[in-house]
């Protein structure tokens, strides 16, 4: 069971990671940036974090993709122009991600006794678990995240403000 | 049961496609929601790091969780003042496209 809801929603979440990848209208990959966004929320369930499940929903798949459809409709932005991009990228870019990602999974996939299984229904972090290091351990941080919202708010409105 | 070197192995996918994206994309906003998607799978190996460590000492760890936490509260606001900049960008330049906003290329 577990793993089969592991792997339609790691396929569902490649898939949506290579067509954002494929597509060439900026709206078709915010769309599909979403369901990644939202099939990585299960995952999360089935890792049993609970509390980020919920928070990837809200702040992810919803907060932050809406700021970006929101924007690609403000912009009228089309589809982008075919050109061929820096040459530096094709000869470093993709042999390193490719190099990358082969290292980490070799490592990931010779290593894998090491890393253990992961059981459904264990060790699930609830909200409270969660909140109690948050507001006790991590009081400071908390709130000068909070700050930082604060900041980012006034920099937004202040940056996107039309110049008289 | 599923091993969570599977996450890992998923985590490490969806980090290369983003960097792929990132030099892929001509489009400042796609550009952009690679950089999201790389830092969601990072979350993705944070959470299964703390499933890891709290299998490994027996009891319950948040610490990881946690760190997902304050990524996701970064990443909105670097959101939110990375489109504030796009916004800025297009109204200075009118163009999206990355290749033409050069002005400090050599």
């Amino acid at each position: 069971m577990h793993l089969a809801l592991f792997i339609f929603f790691a396929v569902l979440c490649v898939a949506g990671a290579l067509n954002l990848l494929l597509q060439r209208h900026p709206i078709n990959s915010a769309l599909s940036l979403i369901v990644v966004m939202s099939s990585l929320a299960v995952l999360y369930l089935l890792l049993g974090a609970e509390f980020l499940a919920a928070a990837q929903v809200i702040v992810y798949s919803g907060a932050i993709m809406v700021l970006f459809t929101f924007v690609i409709m403000l912009l009228n932005a089309g589809k982008e122009e075919p050109t061929h991009g820096s040459k530096l990228a094709y000869i470093a870019g993709f042999p390193g991600a490719a190099a990358l990602l082969g290292l980490l999974a070799f490592i990931f996939i010779s290593r894998r006794e090491a890393f253990g299984q992961a059981r459904l229904g264990d060790y699930i972090a609830t909200t409270g678990d969660l909140s109690q290091v948050l507001f006790t351990k991590l009081l400071l941080p908390f709130e000068v995240t909070s700050v930082l919202i604060l900041i980012a708010i006034l920099g937004a409105v202040a940056l996107a403000r039309k110049e008289h | 049961m599923v091993p969570i070197a599977y996450y890992l192995v998923l985590s490490a996918i969806l980090f290369s496609i983003g960097v792929a994206a990132f030099l892929i994309k001509r489009n400042i906003i796609t550009v952009f929601m690679s950089i999201e998607l790389m830092l969601n799978a990072v979350n993705l190996a944070f959470v299964a790091f703390s499933r890891q460590w709290s299998q490994t000492t027996g009891h319950l760890q948040v610490n990881g969780q946690i760190f997902v936490f304050f990524v996701m509260v970064v990443a909105a606001a670097e959101a939110a003042v990375g489109l504030a900049i796009i916004i800025a960008v297009f109204r200075a330049r009118n163009t999206l496209n990355v290749d033409q906003i050069d002005l400090m290329k050599l």
